[in-house]
């Protein structure tokens, strides 16, 4: 099928320079009205604050998820819609575990009920007083349980699910993801019920409220938690990424593949890394998206799924680092757009933002360089 | 026939003179002048210049590198050049879109033989001439309105028949087009470009990859077309192929036009013996 | 008038409706045979079962409109993804538009009569509101359009995904619920939705209808009043004593609705077998090339999306506007998901494809599991499920293997409505590794307004045509 033309003839340039110059505009009279509120008083610098630390930390969330659909994307050369679900299935099965071993093996309460992280309200995560402090192990295994499962997941779908029509291109391979995700995301369904379930109890969880020129800027151990988990994990696949052999088998892979297959790189090997790399951080992103928010429900991935393309689209397909600051941008985006427009557009302008990307600079921020 | 339409379309330039059966060979349709075009550091062309008169057989050679695509892809429209000019048939042309630049009479085919796969070779040639009434929605749907797109179409079908006999690929006509062979391919690309009514062929690398027998067949159906009216301008890489049947060669290197003649003066311009550096000329 | 007429000889391969090796004759026998095939399987199933003749009339009628509704929304989204090659995974949204424009549109005015609505409408009459719909969804297809369909086909899917959640997002804000503007109080509900109050459409559309009777017999509504109520739902109050107008009314829509698919049907085919069609095909296979042959390809790609979107939003309108009310929730984008398994069940860039596609899904994966359920559950005497998964699961924690078989059985059937969409996703991830093509294959449907066959030698040989063999005449 072909593809839109992408050369540069004197038209499309002009829009390319068009939407960049609206995007350099409308970021200027944004942070002109930002300084005209905070003038004013119509919104505090804490409050601002409060809106970005929000944003960053989801920012970290989708950067997390990103990383490993971004891989998808340039190593497998399509579009997988079923990463959503592959995030909730991580959160759930690292839940379930956590729930386990919070609940004592079934003695504060029904060990069916835990594993089914409570659902129908038949136990709750505050009353076991679960958090990463008060429980620090229960999280801990309750992590890494999301990670494993995530890539035994990811590895066992690819084995039945994509492997076989591997070469019949983007699309076939995305309508079926598009089908995979519908049949995750339902089981989940099907086994954890319907209904968003608070998870932790922040009663007991430490933090601080610094104090911010004008307000208070509320941190909890679960933002520090975050965070560390995040760039801990960020840090480790960039270390990969350039310093291991597998690192640059992966990069030449998302350059050229053919290339790459003749060079002897064993494409099979790569893929499999991708998978595994990939799934990993999805389940934990998954684990800790909810740790961080403190709730739990089976669409939570999917309604994640967009914010993540978003992201890895302005980061640049295949870019690591791009998809770590996209998501950032995202999140900032979807935070702190609550300050111009009303709330429940809010989401609606970080897409707003990915559509002006793609017209402006389909490649994203990142573009042109590898993984990497 | 196209039927005369709105200028931006098909142009402003006078209709083909092909109709009358004569070719008028003081006429240069193709001018270009100081072209230009770069690609973030690169000169990819640098400065190229020349004309091609109509009726003619002209065939355009370098080394790679030379700029011989980027040049035609500033020429059709693919790319818009960052200097200088084009001129077809005494109209500028320079930068316009490629489908306006086809609908001018200027007609490119590819180099790798770009069909349209899942359709059959018919539908493949009945895509291409121009002036279609029926590629109006109103006009496909609306009853009485239909019967004229049909009679067009009619008429088409014999045309593109004929067409395809002419390449003796009509046995082909209801085959899928990616079923067929890579030369046959190249036959319909042909065919199908022709079906436009150009005045001009732009053939890019049409003999790559092409086994001896079928590039004699080529050959001897562009000679023909040629003798009817079409004039050719031919990137190739087989010089031989150039010599050989083009009474124009132009040579580019590095982005400029080294030299332009005869085969006989190319073959012995030493400035093109040392651009190929050892390469058979 | 014949071929030989025409001048032109039997085309070397004859376009037969040929699946899984039976030989149709043609697709309106194609057609036929599955409908028949399937309410064939609905009646005799319960039938047999014995389910009452009102639940089973419901089960049919209810089936009617989903073949209806499905054929429709394959064959609109065979324009964009089938023709033309464009990746719309926002059809939810343009449905959307289409319902709510209509609804705001139509309403009774805020503040007259009795409606118990919280805003209104602007009062216009039904047709101008079905009108206004389509044409809204059509207008943000092609403001969409615009930046868009320059994209890659992914990119697109994402695009069109993001704009229909922005749709989505816009229903359920609360600064766009509800505004007085030029003395009407309109809005688009918010989280409450809109109360879709402008009337019954069946009983408007009939009383339409029946304007030339009214003409003649100089009554008012005679059609709706004296045929439809009253030959039409009496006779059918011997078979079904208690309350049988909705019965009738769900049957009479849901025919209504095939008729329209019928003219869909006949309008699409045209659309398609035409050079605009043609021309369509060549962007999905090589947009260059058909740029290269002198064809506006941006024009076409606009012109395609934008009228596949306006059908999407009338679709969205016969689907959702006769529900009494509809909230931003209605529009989920498992509804898309739908549409896309019947294109791709039937074969998409197939017309009659999309129509057996959405035949096909809406009798096996929509309403079957359904009418299965309803089926086991009438023989089995309405037994009672356990209410989660836990619950079900609770005997095997103690041992009892039946019980726990039982109890596992009945919550899924219980949880049909659910499970469905895990069957879906099943089916769709087989269909594309085993059959991509659909049931109608790889079938050789030239877009073109007349067959295309080889012409009949003439005995003239001279026309006015490119000379190619005919060089010698000049």
């Amino acid at each position: 099928m072909g593809e839109s033309s992408t050369s540069d003839r004197t038209r499309n340039i002009d829009v390319e320079m068009v939407m960049r110059a609206l995007l350099v505009i409308l970021a200027v009279v944004l942070l002109v009205d930002l300084v005209r509120r905070l003038v004013t008083g119509d919104v505090t610098i804490s409050g601002v604050l409060v809106l970005v630390k929000d944003g960053l930390m989801r920012g970290l969330v989708i950067g997390l998820a990103g990383i490993g659909l971004s891989m998808t994307y340039s190593i497998l050369n399509f579009a997988n819609f079923a990463h959503g679900d592959y995030i909730t299935a991580g959160a759930f099965s690292g839940w379930a575990t956590t729930y386990t071993i919070a609940g004592g093996f079934g003695s504060a309460a029904n060990i069916g009920s835990l594993v089914l992280v409570g659902a129908g309200g038949s136990v709750f995560g505050g009353a076991l007083g679960i958090n990463t402090f008060a429980t620090p192990l229960a999280v801990i295994i309750g992590l890494l349980v999301a990670g494993a499962f995530t890539i035994v997941l990811a590895l066992v779908m690819d084995r039945f699910v994509f492997k076989p029509i591997r070469d019949s291109g983007g699309i076939p391979l995305l309508i079926t993801s598009i089908g995979l995700a519908f049949a995750l995301r339902y089981s989940i369904l099907f086994v954890f019920g319907s209904g968003t379930r608070g998870v932790t109890n922040t009663g007991t969880l430490p933090g601080i409220r610094p104090y911010f020129i004008d307000g208070q800027v509320p941190l909890t151990f679960h933002d520090l938690v975050l965070v560390v988990v995040a760039g801990g994990l960020m840090l480790g696949v960039h270390v990969l990424l350039q310093f291991t052999k597998l690192g640059k088998a992966m990069r030449a892979m998302s350059d050229d593949e053919s290339l790459a297959r003749i060079t002897g790189i064993a494409t099979e090997r790569v893929i499999r890394a991708t998978w595994l790399i990939g799934g990993g951080l999805t389940g934990v992103s998954g684990f800790m998206f909810v740790l961080w928010k403190g709730t739990i429900s089976w669409n939570d991935g999917w309604l994640l799924l967009l914010l993540i393309f978003a992201a890895v689209i302005l980061g640049g397909i295949g870019s690591v680092y791009g998809a770590i600051v996209g998501g950032l941008v995202i999140g900032l985006t979807a935070s702190t757009a609550v300050i111009w427009i009303p709330s429940g557009f809010a989401r609606a302008a970080a897409f707003l933002v990915m559509i002006l990307v793609l017209v402006a600079r389909p490649q994203g921020i990142f573009a042109g360089r590898s993984t990497a | 026939m196209s039927e005369a339409s709105s200028s931006d379309e098909y142009g402003s330039a006078g209709s083909s003179d092909l109709v009358n059966g004569e070719v008028d060979t003081t006429r240069v349709p193709l001018k270009v002048e100081n072209l230009e075009k770069r690609f973030g550091g690169i000169t990819a062309v640098d400065g190229a210049s020349f004309e091609i008169e109509k009726g003619s057989m002209t065939g355009l050679i370098g080394p790679n590198g030379a700029g011989k695509s980027t040049t035609f892809n500033c020429i059709t429209g693919t790319h818009a050049p960052d200097g200088g000019r084009v001129e077809f048939n005494g109209e500028d042309i320079t930068g316009l879109a490629p489908h306006k630049v086809a609908n001018r009479g200027l007609v490119r085919t590819f180099q790798i033989a770009r069909e349209l796969g899942e359709m059959t070779v018919l539908e493949n040639m009945m895509v291409a001439p121009k002036g279609q009434r029926g590629e109006a929605l109103w006009r496909s749907v609306l009853p009485y309105v239909r019967d004229d797109v049909k009679a067009q179409e009619r008429e088409m079908l014999e045309r593109a028949w004929e067409m395809l006999e002419f390449f003796d690929i009509d046995h082909l006509a209801n085959e899928y087009a990616g079923n067929l062979s890579g030369g046959q391919r190249k036959l319909l690309e042909m065919a199908r470009a022709l079906l436009t009514d150009p005045q001009m062929l732009l053939l890019d690398e049409p003999f790559a990859g092409v086994n001896p027998s079928l590039e004699e067949r080529l050959l001897e159906h562009i000679h023909e077309l040629r003798n009817q009216g079409y004039t050719f301008l031919i990137v190739e890489h087989d010089m031989d192929l150039i010599m050989q049947n083009c009474e124009k060669v132009i040579v580019m290197h590095q982005g400029r036009i080294l030299t332009e003649g005869t085969p006989e003066d190319v073959r012995n311009n030493e400035d093109v013996i040392e651009a190929y550096l050892g390469g058979e000329v | 008038m014949s071929d030989e007429e025409k001048g032109y000889g039997q085309s070397e391969e004859e376009q037969r409706a040929v699946v899984m090796g039976i030989d149709f004759r043609n697709d309106g026998y194609m057609l036929l045979t599955l409908l028949v095939a399937v309410y064939a399987a609905y009646l005799i199933g319960g039938l047999v079962i014995g389910l009452p003749f009102r639940g089973l009339m419901n089960q049919i009628g209810q089936l009617t409109f989903w073949i209806g509704v499905f054929a429709m929304a394959a064959l609109a989204l065979n324009l964009h993804w089938g023709y033309t090659g464009l990746f719309n995974i926002g059809i939810v949204g343009f449905m959307a538009v289409g319902v709510y424009v209509t609804g705001i549109i139509s309403k009774p005015v805020f503040g007259s009569g009795t409606s118990a609505a919280e805003i209104g409408g602007l009062g216009l009459p039904l047709w101008v509101g079905i009108l206004g719909g389509m044409v809204a969804a059509g207008a943000i297809g092609f403001i969409a359009a615009l930046p868009a369909l320059r994209l890659r086909a992914d990119y697109l899917a994402i695009v069109t995904i993001a704009l229909s959640e922005i749709i989505r997002f816009s229903l359920l804000s609360d600064s766009l619920s509800k505004h007085t503007i030029g003395g009407y109080t309109i809005g688009l509900g918010g989280g409450d939705g809109v109360i879709l109050d402008y009337g019954d459409p069946l009983e408007q559309f009939i009383r339409a209808l029946s304007f030339p009777f009214d003409l003649v017999l100089g009554e008012s509504g005679w059609l709706w009043n004296e045929v439809y109520l009253g030959i039409l739902v009496d006779f059918v109050s011997n078979y079904i004593p208690n309350n049988p107008k909705p019965v009738v009314d769900n049957f009479a829509y849901a025919a209504v609705l095939l008729v329209i698919l019928g003219i869909m049907y006949a309008l699409i085919l045209r659309t398609g077998n035409s050079p605009f069609g043609r021309v369509l095909k060549a962007i999905r296979e090589d947009e260059d090339v058909t740029n290269a042959l002198g064809k506006d390809t941006n024009v076409f790609k606009i012109k395609a999306f934008v009228v596949g979107c306006a059908l999407m939003g009338l679709i969205g309108i016969f689907w959702f506007g006769t529900q009494g009310s509809v909230t931003p929730n209605t529009f989920r984008p498992r509804i898309t998901f739908y549409v896309w398994i019947a294109l791709i069940i039937g074969g998409s860039g197939s017309n009659t494809g999309s129509v057996m596609g959405g035949a096909v899904f809406a009798a096996f994966l929509f309403q079957g599991p359904r009418y299965f359920k309803n089926i086991v559950e009438t023989v089995l005497g309405n037994p009672e499920a356990p209410s989660s998964f836990g619950q079900a699961m609770e005997p095997l924690l103690n041992g009892g293997i039946v019980e726990w078989i039982t109890a596992s059985f009945l919550f899924t059937l219980d949880s049909i409505r659910q499970l469905q969409l895990f069957l879906m996703g099943i089916v769709l991830i087989v269909l594309m590794h085993r059959r991509p093509d659909g049931m109608l294959g790889h079938r050789k449907e030239a877009a073109s307004s007349i067959p295309l066959t080889r012409p009949l030698k003439r005995s003239g040989g001279g026309d006015d045509a490119v000379a190619t063999d005919g060089g010698e005449d000049q």
